[in-house]
């Protein structure tokens, strides 16, 4: 397969960014989308050409690391699927395609399509974890009963893999849906309570300081989520917040 | 405790915007049962509409429901601006391929758009009306010795082509108005509960069918009477 691929170079953060224009042969369908991309540059360095930098690290889909913002939707076009996960055969040969870095002030791009996402590692450094007393036997952690529901719901938020795809996709660029399953995955269970409402407020708090829009409820971030995070959590989060402010903690 | 105050936050801006909008949602349910009225006003003459009227402008429960609605209206619209510009500012450089479609309705992504229209009607609106009604000249009617303002007079002839030359273009504002409500409510009256955490599998289906319903139908039955006044006269 043969592909036209329009890719965003950017030399540096403070540097002037576009659009270039580089044609990639013997493709085969069975190479993943990154590895198209090694195709690429392997031809770049051998032409002496800068090769184009972009996130990458599992690639099996579990990492969040790879990012791209393919023909106009994060992780391109299949959904519940990494930019690692997704195979060439997903495109039609001789097609031109789009690839973008994640578009965001609080994401400012490193070079080409590799973005700082360290926002996110602020937002978790605010609230996202449980204090826990390591002195002395602290209780294990399968010896708390938790209701199955509650261990399931806290396990899908807790699969969010921080790739920053609902920034991307988000017209706003907000990043409600990444906070608000890095909220859930503890409120829901019986070790997050006693941090419940102070992690809420840090962690919306921090989130709101790195610069993402406000959430408009258009649910993209949803469809586009390689792992499938619910707006179900955003609500949680939003009841949460209301709560803490309401009770004044 | 964190330091951001609850109006400063991303989330209390929502709260705000959600509590505006749903109260204006039942204001737009009260002011409806009130035009429905204007179906059968030729009857006796306009004199149940203009009664009610009155009760409306001078009832002091009703008074302090209407300054509730201009603040509601207010705040709804600064709130809006001040999140449309942050939104503006945390995506300064857009994609050049761009498939908003693929994952998000368009009345979703046109809030802004819907409610600038809606701003445009309410506008022209309440300057042919309501303006009228508190300002403007209104002739008096004799009601059994109750001197009342006939508004339904204002009204049938605003919408009387034979009368008023605007009227037809002035309906056609109206209808893109009432166009642009039923979209902005579309996404508008789910989304308001989203955003101050009412979602459950128990009753989210319930409030997003009853949001799509009210959509449709408030803005339809609106339209209709406007309709119907300007054939029923021309």
């Amino acid at each position: 397969m043969d592909f036209t691929l329009k890719i965003w170079r950017q030399e540096g953060p403070q540097e002037e960014g576009r659009m270039e224009t580089y044609p990639v042969t013997g493709i085969t369908g069975d190479m993943s989308f990154l590895e198209m991309m090694d195709v690429l540059n392997d031809q770049l360095i051998r032409d002496g050409q800068d090769p184009v930098a972009f996130d990458h690290d599992c690639r099996e889909g579990i990492c969040g690391m790879c990012s791209m913002f393919i023909n106009g939707e994060a992780h391109g076009p299949n959904r519940k699927t990494t930019t690692c996960q997704l195979h060439m055969r997903s495109f039609k040969d001789g097609e031109t395609i789009y690839i973008e870095p994640w578009r965001a002030s609080a994401f400012p791009v490193v070079k080409d399509l590799a973005v700082d996402r360290s926002a996110f590692d602020r937002i978790i450094q605010a609230g996202g974890y449980v204090s826990v007393n390591s002195s002395g036997n602290p209780l294990d952690a399968n010896a708390i009963p938790v209701p199955k529901e509650d261990a399931d719901a806290a396990f899908n938020a807790a699969t969010c893999i921080g790739c920053g795809a609902c920034v991307a996709t988000c017209k706003n660029a907000s990043a409600m849906l990444f906070v608000s399953a890095k909220v859930s995955q503890l409120a829901l269970l019986p070790q997050g309570q006693p941090e419940r409402m102070s992690r809420v407020q840090r962690m919306v708090d921090q989130m709101d300081k790195e610069g993402f829009g406000n959430c408009t409820n258009t649910g993209a971030c949803e469809v586009e989520c390689p792992k499938g995070i619910s707006l179900d959590n955003i609500a949680r989060m939003n009841r949460d917040y209301l709560k803490s402010q309401v009770t004044g903690e | 405790m964190a330091q951001t105050g609850i109006l400063k936050s991303s989330l209390a801006k929502k709260y705000a915007m959600a509590a505006t909008g749903l109260f204006l949602c039942l204001f737009l349910a009260g002011h409806l049962a009130g035009n429905l009225q204007l179906f059968t006003a030729s009857a006796d003459g306009g004199r149940q509409f203009n009664e009610y009227a009155k009760f409306m402008t001078t009832f002091p429960a009703v008074k302090i429901l209407s300054y509730l609605t201009y603040f509601a209206v207010l705040f709804h619209l600064a709130d809006g601006i001040v999140l449309s510009l942050q939104n503006r500012k945390a995506r300064p450089v857009r994609y050049a391929m761009e498939r908003p479609s693929e994952n998000a309705g368009w009345s979703s992504r046109n809030m802004m758009l819907l409610g600038t229209i809606v701003l445009v009607f309410l506008v022209t609106h309440m300057q042919n009306f309501w303006w009228q009604m508190h300002f403007g000249e209104v002739a008096m009617v004799d009601y059994d010795g109750e001197m009342v303002k006939d508004l339904y007079t204002v009204v049938a002839a605003f919408f009387n082509p034979e009368l008023n030359s605007f009227a037809l273009p002035a309906i056609g504002l109206y209808l893109l108005g009432q166009f642009a409500l039923g979209f902005h409510l579309w996404h508008g009256f789910s989304s308001g509960f989203q955003s101050v955490g009412l979602r459950h599998p128990r009753y989210s289906k319930w409030i997003g069918g009853l949001g799509k319903a009210f959509a449709v139908v408030v803005p339809v039955l609106f339209s209709a009477i406007v309709v119907f006044m300007y054939i029923t006269q021309a």
